[in-house]
C-alpha cells in the first residue's frame, strides 16, 4: 500500500496497523468460538444490561451497579440461591445499554433468546425501565423497577402484571413534601412563600406538575416557578432571582450536577431559606463529601431509616465491597431490597419457575434491609419521600408515620465557610 | 444493459423475499438485530444520498429521526397508522425544506455545526413546549404494532431507498448533483439550478430519516426528548456512511452492517472495556481503509480485473 | 442587571476558554478534533486527583497538567495524525479522516477514564466562597477562572500577533500552501499549534473542574459547545472566539434572568443559527470559497 518513497513513519504505521488488525481479528474469532459451549443446569443465570457509557452512567454507577455486584458476591459467597435442598451459584451475563432505549431493548432480547438467562435485573432510570417493560412482560420475566419514578406506575402495574414499581409515583412524592410543609407552617416554623425550580426532564416536570396544585391547594404562595434545560452550566441567575424574593421554602426538582450547582450557588449568594430542598443527588455520598458541614439541615428527595441496624449493616457491607464507596440514601437501599425480594421469592418457589416467582412477589412478605415489604397492586405501601442531612447522615423525615422517621430540623442552620 | 438491470432487479427481489422471512425464524433477538441493521442501513444510505454527491457533512439525522418519533408519540394513539406515517413524512419534508433553503450559503464545517445546532434547537423547543404548554415530558406510545411489523416496514423502506437512489442517479438530478460535488461554480456556469438540486435531495433524504424515526418509535413504549433526539444517532450514522464510503449508493451499507455487528459483539463480550476496544478497532479501520469499505471493494475489483497476473499485495 | 451581566461575562469567558484550543487545532492544524472534550475531562480528572489525593491546588495543578498535555498532544499529532495529513489529497479529505480518527480516539480516552474512575459524578470544592466584585456577590472560583482566561487570551493574542512564530502560525491558518513558499515549516507549525490547542483545553479542564460537576462521559457536551463557539466566531480567529463565547454567555444569563430559564439553550442555539445565516463564515471569519 505504501509507495516506495514514503517516509519511514508512514511505512511503519502501515506495517504496525496491519499486524495489529490481524491480531484483533484473530482475537475476535477466538472469542466467538467460545460462546457455543453448552452448560448443565448447575447455576442460575442472571442477566442485566446497564448504562456503563452515555448520560445515564452517573446514576447507574452510584445506585445500581454496586448493588448488583454486592448482591451477587454475597449470594455466591453463601453458596448461592437455595433451590429445593441445594444451593446454586449465580452466573452473571451483562451488557452495556449505552444509555440508549433501543440498545436496552435489544440487549434484553439477547439475554432472553441467546443467553437464555433465568432472571433479568432491570436497567437504571425511568425512561429505560419503561422502554424494556413490554419486552419483559411479553417474555414473562419479573421486572423489579427500583429506579423508576412515574405517575403511571399503578396503571403500568395493571398493564404488565409482572412489573413492580418500587420507587413510587411523583404525585406521592409531591404530596408528601407538601404535607410536611403544611405541618411546619401549622407549627409556625415557616411562612407560606415558596420558590420552586425544576429540570426540564421527565423527573422534574412530573414532580413540579404534581407539586404545583398541591401547593396552591394548601394555600402556599408560589413566588417563583420556572424550569431550566438539562445541561445548564450556570444557575446563578435563578438563585439570585430567588434570593431577591426571600422565600421561606426553596424547592428544586433537580438532577445530580444541578443539585450540586444549586447548593453551591445558594451558599455563595447567601440564599438560606428555612427549608432548602433539592432533588436527585442530595442523597448521594458525593453531596456529603463536597459540602461537609454545610449539608446540615438540607432536605432532599429520598432518605432512609439511618438508625435501623439493618441499614447500618448494609452501609458497612456496601462500603467494604465497593472500595469504601457509600451507597446513595434513596434508591440504593431499595435496589438492594428488590434483589433480596427476588432471591426470597425464588427460594420459596424452589425452582426456576418465573410465573410462580411473579406470583410470590405479588403476594408474599419479604424481609429486606428497608424492613418488611409486602406489595399491594405490585407497589410498596411505604416510601421515604423527604430526607434531611442531620449530623452527616441523610435520615428520612417524611412521611412522618414511617417507622424510624426523624423530626425535621427547621429552620435550616446558616451556611458556614467551608 | 437492460438485461443486466433485469437480472439485478430479479436478484434484489429474491433477496428481499428472503429477508422478509426473518421474523419467521421465531427468535426475537435475531429480529431485534435485523431491525437494528435495517435501521442503520436506511439512515446511512439516506445520509449518503445527500452527503455523498454534494459532500455536505450533515449532523441533522437525529433532528429528523426525532421529529418522526415525536409525531408518533403525539398522534400515535389518535390517528390510524398510515396517516401517522404520512404526517411524519410531511413534517420531515417541511422542516427539511426550510432548513435546506436557509443553509445553502454555508459550506464545510459551518454546515456541519449548523446542522448540529439545529438538532439541539429543535430538541430544546420540543422540551420547552412540553414543559410549558402540554405539561408532560415523556409520552407513552401504546399502539398495536408488533416487532415483525416494524421489521417489514423498515424492509420496505430500505427497498424504496435503494430504488430511489438508483433512479436519482440515472436522472438529470443525479447528474446535476455529481457536477455540483465536483465543482459547484462550474455547475452554476453550466446552467444547473444548484439550489433546487441540493434542497430537493436534502428533503428526500430527510423524509426517509423521519420515516425511520416514526417506524421505530413504537418499539420503546416511552418517548422523551433525550430518547428521540439522541445525538449519538447522528454521529453513528455519519461514521457508518463515511466508513462504508458515501460516494457510492451501496457504500453506506458496507459501513452500517459491519459496524452494527461490531458494536453488538463488543458490548456483549467486553461490557467493561467495550469503549476502549471499539476505539482501537475504529482507529485501525481508519488507517487501513482510506477510501472506506467501498473503496476497498473498488480497488480489489480493479486489481483483479485489470491485471489478472498480479498477486494481491499483502 | 449588573449581576446578570457579570454572570454572563463569567459564563461567556468560560465558553471562550473552552473554545480557544479548538480554534487553534481546527483553524491552523486543520484537525477537526472530536475528542476535544475528552481531553478537557481528562484534565479535570487530573486536577481532581491532584487536589483530593495530594492536596495540590488547581493553580499549581495547571503548571503540571498543561505542559504534560502539550507534550501528549504533540505526540498524538506526530504519531496518529501526521499519516492522515500526509495521505489527504485536499482539505475536505483531511476533515473526513480527522473526524473518523478522533472519533475513535474519543472512545479510547473515554473508555480509559471509565476504567480508571468509573462512571460516577465528580466534584470538589476549591475557592468556593463568595467575593464582592463590582458591588455584586460572585463565586471566587468562577471569577478566578475568568481572570485566568483573560490572561491566557491576552498572552495568546500577543504571541500570535507580536512574535515571529505567531506570524508563521497565522500564515498557515490563512494558506498552508503559500506559507510553505515563504519557507515556513508547515508540518512543524501545525504540530506545535495542535499541541498548544491541547495545552489550552487542559487549562480549561482544570479551571472548569473547580466549579462544575463532571463525569467520564460528559466530554461530548464540551466538544459541541466548543465547536459552536469556534464556528460562530469564525474558524481560526481568536478574537472571534472571545466575542462568540461572550455573546452566548451574556444571552444565556440575560434570558435566564429576564425571560425564562427554560429557554436559555434554545436562545443560544437560535443566536448561533442566526449568526451563521447572516454571516456564513462566522462573526469575524473570512468569507472563503
Amino acid at each position: 500500500m505504501a509507495p516506495v518513497d514514503a517516509p519511514w513513519e508512514e511505512k511503519m504505521m502501515t506495517f504496525l496497523t496491519r499486524r495489529t488488525a490481524l491480531l484483533a481479528a484473530a482475537t475476535c474469532a477466538a472469542t466467538l468460538g467460545l460462546t457455543a459451549i453448552a452448560e448443565a443446569q448447575t447455576s442460575i443465570k442472571i442477566g442485566y444490561a446497564i448504562s456503563r457509557t452515555g448520560p445515564n452512567t452517573g446514576g447507574a454507577a452510584v445506585t445500581t451497579i454496586p448493588n448488583y455486584e454486592l448482591w451477587v458476591k454475597e449470594v455466591n459467597a453463601a453458596g448461592g440461591i437455595k433451590l429445593g435442598d441445594k444451593r446454586v451459584p449465580i452466573e452473571v451475563v451483562q451488557y452495556d445499554d449505552r444509555s440508549n432505549a433501543e440498545e436496552a431493548v435489544r440487549a434484553l432480547e439477547r439475554l432472553i433468546n441467546q443467553d437464555k438467562v433465568d432472571f433479568i435485573l432491570p436497567p437504571w432510570g425511568t425512561g429505560l425501565n419503561l422502554a424494556v417493560g413490554p419486552t419483559l412482560n411479553r417474555e414473562g420475566y419479573p421486572h423489579l423497577a427500583a429506579t423508576a419514578v412515574t405517575d403511571r406506575a399503578p396503571e403500568l402495574a395493571k398493564r404488565w402484571p409482572n412489573s413492580f414499581w418500587l420507587l413510587g409515583t411523583s404525585a406521592d412524592a409531591a404530596k408528601s413534601l407538601v404535607e410536611l410543609l403544611n405541618k411546619l407552617r401549622d407549627e409556625k416554623k415557616i411562612g407560606d412563600t415558596v420558590a420552586m425550580v425544576s429540570i426540564a426532564d421527565g423527573f422534574g416536570i412530573d414532580l413540579s406538575s404534581a407539586a404545583r396544585p398541591a401547593l396552591t391547594n394548601a394555600k402556599f404562595k408560589l413566588a417563583y416557578d420556572k424550569s431550566y434545560p438539562i445541561g445548564t452550566q450556570d444557575l446563578a441567575p435563578i438563585v439570585n432571582e430567588i434570593k431577591a424574593l426571600n422565600p421561606d421554602v426553596f424547592i428544586a426538582f433537580s438532577y445530580p450536577p444541578d443539585t450540586l450547582a444549586l447548593t453551591e450557588q445558594s451558599r455563595i449568594a447567601g440564599l438560606n431559606p428555612k427549608v432548602f430542598y433539592t432533588g436527585v443527588g442530595t442523597a448521594f455520598p458525593l453531596y456529603k463529601q463536597k459540602f461537609g458541614k454545610n449539608t446540615e439541615g438540607v432536605m432532599g428527595i429520598g432518605g432512609w431509616s439511618g438508625d435501623s441496624p439493618a441499614i447500618k449493616d448494609y452501609l458497612a457491607r456496601h462500603k467494604a465491597a465497593a472500595n469504601g464507596a457509600e451507597p446513595d440514601r434513596w434508591a440504593s437501599a431499595v435496589t438492594y431490597a428488590s434483589l433480596q425480594m427476588l432471591q426470597q421469592a425464588i427460594e420459596r418457589v424452589g425452582k426456576i419457575d418465573r410465573a410462580a416467582v411473579i406470583m410470590d412477589l405479588q403476594t408474599g412478605t419479604f424481609d429486606t434491609v428497608i424492613g418488611k415489604v409486602k406489595l399491594e397492586n405490585n407497589m410498596p405501601t411505604r416510601y421515604w419521600w423527604v430526607g434531611q442531612w442531620q449530623d452527616g447522615e441523610f435520615y428520612g423525615i417524611a412521611p412522618a408515620k414511617n417507622e424510624g422517621a426523624r423530626a425535621a430540623i427547621v429552620p435550616k442552620p446558616a451556611w458556614v465557610a467551608p | 444493459m437492460s438485461a443486466r438491470i433485469a437480472g439485478f432487479g430479479a436478484t434484489a427481489l429474491a433477496a428481499l423475499a428472503l429477508l422478509a422471512l426473518v421474523p419467521r425464524l421465531g427468535n426475537a433477538y435475531y429480529l431485534a438485530l435485523a431491525i437494528s441493521l435495517l435501521q442503520y442501513t436506511v439512515l446511512a444510505t439516506a445520509w449518503g444520498m445527500f452527503s455523498g454527491p454534494t459532500r455536505y457533512v450533515s449532523l441533522a439525522t437525529t433532528a429528523f429521526f426525532g421529529v418522526g418519533a415525536y409525531t408518533v408519540a403525539v398522534l400515535g394513539e389518535i390517528l390510524p397508522w398510515p396517516l401517522v406515517l404520512l404526517t411524519a413524512a410531511a413534517l420531515g419534508a417541511i422542516v427539511a425544506g426550510i432548513v435546506g433553503l436557509s443553509t445553502l450559503r454555508l459550506s464545510g464545517v459551518y454546515f456541519v455545526i449548523f446542522t448540529f445546532g439545529l438538532t439541539e434547537l429543535i430538541r430544546q423547543l420540543v422540551v420547552w413546549f412540553e414543559v410549558n404548554k402540554s405539561r408532560v415530558l415523556g409520552r407513552y406510545v401504546f399502539v398495536n404494532i408488533t416487532q415483525a411489523d416494524i421489521y417489514w416496514q423498515l424492509l420496505v423502506l430500505t427497498a424504496a431507498v435503494f430504488l430511489l437512489g438508483w433512479l436519482i442517479a440515472r436522472s438529470r438530478l443525479g447528474f446535476a448533483l455529481r457536477v455540483i460535488g465536483e465543482d459547484e461554480t462550474v455547475a452554476k456556469h453550466c446552467g444547473i439550478n444548484t439550489t433546487f438540486a441540493k434542497v430537493a435531495l436534502f428533503t428526500i433524504s430527510a423524509t426517509v430519516m423521519t420515516l425511520v424515526g416514526a417506524i421505530m418509535a413504537p418499539r420503546w413504549t416511552y418517548i422523551e426528548p433525550s430518547i428521540a433526539f439522541n445525538s449519538m444517532i447522528s454521529f453513528q450514522v455519519l461514521i457508518m456512511a463515511l466508513l462504508g464510503g458515501a460516494h457510492r449508493l451501496w457504500g453506506p451499507v458496507l459501513g452500517a452492517v459491519p459496524l452494527t455487528l461490531l458494536f453488538e459483539l463488543l458490548s456483549a463480550r467486553f461490557p467493561n472495556t467495550f469503549t476502549i476496544i471499539l476505539g482501537c478497532i475504529f482507529l485501525l479501520i481508519v488507517y487501513m481503509l482510506p477510501r472506506g469499505v467501498a473503496g476497498l471493494f473498488e480497488k480489489l475489483s480493479t486489481t483483479a480485473g485489470g491485471k489478472p497476473t498480479q498477486r494481491v499485495a499483502a | 442587571m449588573t449581576n446578570a451581566i457579570l454572570t454572563g461575562l463569567m459564563l461567556g469567558g468560560m465558553y471562550a476558554l473552552i473554545a480557544m484550543g479548538l480554534t487553534l487545532q481546527y483553524g491552523v492544524a486543520r484537525i477537526m478534533n472530536l475528542s476535544y472534550g475528552e481531553f478537557l475531562i481528562a484534565a479535570a480528572f487530573a486536577s481532581h486527583w491532584l487536589f483530593t489525593g495530594w492536596a495540590i491546588s488547581p493553580f499549581v495543578g495547571l503548571a503540571l497538567v498543561v505542559p504534560l498535555a502539550f507534550v501528549l498532544n504533540f505526540a498524538i499529532y506526530k504519531l496518529l495524525l501526521t499519516p492522515l495529513v500526509r495521505r489527504a489529497p485536499n482539505r475536505d479529505a483531511l476533515e473526513v479522516d480527522s473526524i473518523l480518527a478522533t472519533f475513535g480516539l474519543t472512545f479510547v480516552i473515554q473508555g480509559s477514564m471509565l476504567a480508571l474512575f468509573g462512571g460516577a459524578y465528580y466534584s470538589y470544592s476549591f475557592l468556593a466562597f463568595p467575593v464582592q466584585f463590582l458591588g455584586e456577590t460572585v463565586a471566587a472560583n468562577r471569577l478566578a477562572a475568568l481572570g485566568i482566561t483573560i490572561l491566557l487570551g491576552l498572552a495568546l493574542y500577543a504571541a500570535l500577533t507580536r512574535t515571529r512564530a505567531g506570524t508563521a502560525v497565522r500564515a498557515v491558518a490563512v494558506d498552508p500552501f503559500a506559507a510553505q513558499l515563504v519557507a515556513i515549516n508547515v508540518p512543524q507549525a501545525s504540530a506545535l499549534t495542535f499541541a498548544l490547542g491541547g495545552a489550552l483545553v487542559a487549562a480549561a479542564g482544570v479551571l472548569v473542574s473547580t466549579f462544575l460537576t463532571f463525569s467520564a462521559s460528559s466530554g461530548v457536551v464540551f466538544t459541541m459547545k466548543a465547536l459552536i463557539v469556534v464556528v460562530m466566531g469564525g474558524v481560526g480567529n481568536m478574537l472571534g472566539c472571545l466575542v462568540a463565547g461572550l455573546a452566548l454567555g451574556l444571552s444565556e444569563a440575560l434570558v435566564a434572568s429576564y425571560v425564562d430559564p427554560g429557554l436559555t439553550l434554545a436562545v443560544n442555539f437560535a443566536l448561533f443559527l442566526a449568526v451563521l445565516l447572516v454571516k456564513p463564515a462566522g462573526l469575524l471569519g473570512r468569507a472563503t470559497r
